[in-house]
């Protein structure tokens, strides 16, 4: 899947392959060290933070949390 | 004015290959309207992996909504929260922009089959809001025709990325939690639903997922 910017395309494609092989082999399997793929992540972060700036997105938005808040909907009352 | 839906689908997948597929599922034929999908965020918190995804699509307006937006993409943020030694995967979805005209929410939950523990249940729940004033109408029937696509696109796009990833297993269609009916019975019966989704008020709505509809 691309990225948001087309020059971070291929820094995304080396990050979401070494996660993927980290989620499923270790991850899944109880290892919860994840500095396996941080320098991965580190360069295609610097990248897609840009983007993000670049298309106008406000990254506050994003990062703001909701599910398991008080900002996470609620399931109404069965009737 | 908030409606809410939800509905359950299951996979005929183990938890573990459905939580691999869920970082997946972009790219898939059912799938053109995304357009992009970035890592934002991502940590290990308490032994749970947390993660923030920046999603693009495309942007499908009704008519009546056209004068209230000009985007023809809509920017989606994706929170999820995976939980390994529970085997619990939640993931929540909101648009960010034009909140106030409409907001969708959607909210899935990812667990083992209690029916079949190499299976795994999705529930899936939708809030549906506009703060447009005398729109509640079409906002209903554009928000219910909404999460029908939208859940049959997610069921048949992960089912086929799901396929692709974990071969070797024959697996079923994956089946929503209704009985099977005609074609015509199921037009009847969205018919009948649209008309009781006019006239409720408030409370769930229990909308099936129809992934054998086109």
């Amino acid at each position: 899947m691309n990225s948001i910017g087309e020059n971070c395309n291929e820094l995304k494609k080396q990050y979401d392959s070494c996660f993927l092989t980290w989620f499923s082999e270790k991850f899944l399997k109880g290892e919860t060290n994840d500095e396996m793929c941080a320098p991965f992540f580190k360069v295609y972060q610097q990248c897609v933070k840009k983007a993000i700036q670049e298309h106008h997105i406000d990254l506050k938005v994003i990062e703001q949390d909701h599910l398991g808040t008080e900002n996470e909907n609620k399931v109404p009352p069965k009737s | 004015m908030v409606k809410y839906f939800e509905n359950s689908t299951v996979f005929h997948f183990s938890w573990e290959q459905v939580a691999q597929g869920f970082w997946k599922r972009y790219p898939n034929p059912h799938s053109n309207h995304v357009l992009s999908e970035d890592t934002v965020i991502r940590e290990v918190r308490e032994n749970k992996l947390y993660t923030k995804r920046l999603l693009t699509k495309t942007n499908r307006v009704p008519k009546w909504g056209e004068r209230f937006v000009s985007s023809r993409t809509v920017k989606i943020v994706e929170e999820s929260v995976v939980d390994p030694k529970e085997k619990v995967l939640v993931t929540y979805t909101r648009n960010i922009g034009y909140v106030r005209v409409m907001s969708v929410v959607e909210k899935v939950i990812y667990r083992v089959s209690e029916e079949n523990r190499n299976w795994t249940v999705a529930h899936r729940s939708a809030w549906i809001d506009s703060q447009v004033f005398g729109f509640g109408r079409p906002i209903q029937a554009f928000g219910l025709e909404r999460f029908r696509k939208n859940c049959q696109k997610m069921v048949n796009g992960f089912n086929y990325v799901l396929s692709g990833m974990f071969p070797n297993i024959s697996h079923g269609d994956s089946t929503a939690l209704q009985p099977p009916q005609s074609k015509k019975e199921a037009l009847k019966d969205a018919a009948k639903k649209a008309t009781d989704l006019a006239k409720s008020k408030a409370g769930p709505i229990y909308a099936s997922c129809q992934p054998n509809q086109t």
